[in-house]
């Protein structure tokens, strides 16, 4: 078993290596995949490493696995979906997610264009952003907790926090940068205030506001665990808490880790499509 | 210095004493001193001069983005203090948005008309500057020309008394800067609007200008004014065109030949 996985360790480290003489379209299949053999491979031969005997008098020999091998994780995932978990505790997560992130994206972009566009607004806004902005979503847990208990709103909290900055942020950065011509054209054509915003403000923004979404997604995926280790019931935050508490159960740790990394891969790829709608193409496309 | 500057017929634009000065830090610099000029109705203005003279920015005071230190503009006998729909100004760069269409970017100007109308103006000004057929374009699919004609038309859809045009060709390579000098003055020659136009560019204020208005630099003031009475098509051969343009370089104070 060991001597397996060394060798495909060491197939893979040749695959890398080797790798130099394929054309870049064939690098970029053979790569990952090889990089990812040769992880899974000293996963295992580590995982391995630190599994130990215990010898009772009287009783047969135990053998202990302090971390779980890549098979062990395997089937701890098909535990966790076939006793419905996965799906439960995902939606769990997601949904805190969703509102907390719909939540800051509904009160920040308006905040970060008004901050953006007004001196006056910015002045009286801005300083709090800034001074708010570098306190980890986490330090507030416990004020969440005070504030809400321990419920669904403490970990929508936490992640609203996570989220509402970068795009506040994000917003006004936006509608700061944008070119005077811009306005200039608005204001020479006659646009109300109200059709500027909608005609030009926004619209210029848009592509920075997205930009910035997406990284405030990525921040509350980042926070959930930490939002759902603090004793709510549910979750894969929670899942992860639990399964180490009861019982030591670190297959279904790394399971969950597991789970959390891929979702996290799809929601990035879920606001990057809002990169394609037409009218902000052009903000991500270099001429 | 009246005499020249003032225009043929009816002056449409009046300008009397105009100063600005910019502010860097401690440091004051003037920037326009003391300029008058008078644009006549219907007049193509070209105002011509080195980068630095302070062209544009005599441009945007004309349009009323910028506020002068002293002096006053009229136009129509009214003082110019802010943007106005009546005169619309062309940027080189950034005019047109590039999260709209060539349709919704040349109906800006007109989001208050009713549907049908605005759509048989859009219609009848993509004609004008043959983009049939881009009309759900945005301008990032577009080439430089392209793009500027969608400006031009922008411009002209709320039918403007003034078009204010900054250096409109400048970022075009020369041959497609030669065609797009025609289309111009073809639009213009339809349209009969009073257009000033900035540039650095000798032979471009010759083609286009009934008049050619001359500025040096530091600080901004008006050489000289240059009538063109040529008739257009203008062959850049002929002698009196270049008669013309030695009289331009001399009052730019810069050499013609290299």
């Amino acid at each position: 078993m060991s001597l397996g996985a060394l060798v495909t360790a060491a197939l893979a480290a040749v695959a890398i290596v080797a790798s130099r003489g394929l054309r870049q379209r064939a690098q970029a299949v053979v790569l990952p995949i090889a990089t990812g053999v040769l992880l899974l491979a000293l996963w295992h031969l580590w995982a391995e490493s630190t599994r130990y005997q215990i010898a009772t008098p009287g009783e047969p020999v135990r053998t202990v696995e302090v971390f779980p091998t890549p098979e062990r994780t395997l089937v701890a995932f098909r535990e966790l979906l076939s006793d419905g978990r996965l799906v439960r505790y995902s939606i769990a997560s997601l949904f805190r997610v969703a509102v907390g992130f719909l939540l800051a994206a509904a009160i920040g972009i308006p905040l970060g264009l008004w901050a953006g566009w007004s001196t006056r607004a910015s002045y009286s806004i801005n300083p709090f952003v800034q001074a708010l902005r570098p306190i980890s979503p986490l330090a507030w847990i416990p004020i969440a907790t005070l504030a809400f208990g321990i419920r669904d709103e403490a970990a929508i909290f936490i992640i609203f926090l996570g989220s509402f900055f970068p795009i506040v942020t994000g917003t006004m950065t936006a509608v700061r940068s944008m070119p005077v011509a811009y306005v200039r054209s608005a204001h020479n054509f006659g646009l109300r205030k109200f059709e500027l915003l909608a005609h030009v403000v926004f619209p210029a923004a848009l592509p920075q506001i997205i930009t910035s979404l997406r990284i405030a997604l990525g921040v509350a995926w980042l926070v959930i665990v930490a939002a759902e280790m603090n004793a709510i019931q549910s979750g894969l935050g929670f899942l992860i808490v639990d399964a180490r508490n009861m019982g030591m159960r670190y297959d279904l740790v790394v399971a969950a880790m597991l789970v959390i990394g891929a979702i996290g891969i799809g929601l990035d790829f879920l606001v990057r499509r809002l990169e394609r709608i037409d009218s902000v193409r052009w903000g991500f496309t270099k001429e | 210095m009246s005499a020249p500057n003032a225009a043929a017929g009816d002056p449409k634009v009046v300008v009397r004493g105009l100063s600005k000065r910019f502010r860097r830090g401690r440091e004051e610099m003037l920037v326009l001193d003391a300029i008058d000029l008078e644009i006549a109705r219907g007049e193509f203005v070209c105002i011509l001069g080195p980068s630095g003279c302070g062209k544009s920015t005599l441009l945007n005071l004309l349009g009323g983005f910028e506020e002068a230190d002293a002096g006053t503009i009229l136009i129509d006998g009214e003082k110019v203090t802010r943007p106005d729909p009546r005169r619309i100004f062309v940027f080189q760069d950034y005019g047109i948005f590039p999260w709209a269409t060539v349709r919704e970017n040349i109906a800006l100007g007109l989001l208050r008309r009713p549907a049908k109308e605005r759509e048989e103006i859009v219609a009848r000004y993509v004609e004008l500057i043959g983009l049939q057929g881009f009309e759900d374009s945005y301008p990032g699919e577009l080439s430089g020309g392209m793009k500027q004609r969608v400006a031009v038309a922008r411009a002209l859809a709320v039918s403007p008394e003034i078009v204010f045009m900054d250096e409109p060709l400048g970022a075009l390579d020369s041959l497609t800067r030669l065609s797009m000098r025609r289309e111009l003055l073809r639009i213009w020659q339809r349209e009969r609007m009073t257009i000033a136009l900035v540039t650095h560019d000798v032979d471009e204020s010759l083609q286009l200008a009934d008049r050619v208005v001359v500025m040096t630099s530091r600080p901004g003031r008006i050489a000289g004014i240059v009538p063109v009475a040529l008739p257009h098509p203008r062959d850049p051969g002929s002698p009196a065109y270049n008669a013309l343009k030695r009289q331009l370089f001399e009052l730019l104070g810069v050499r013609a030949d290299v």
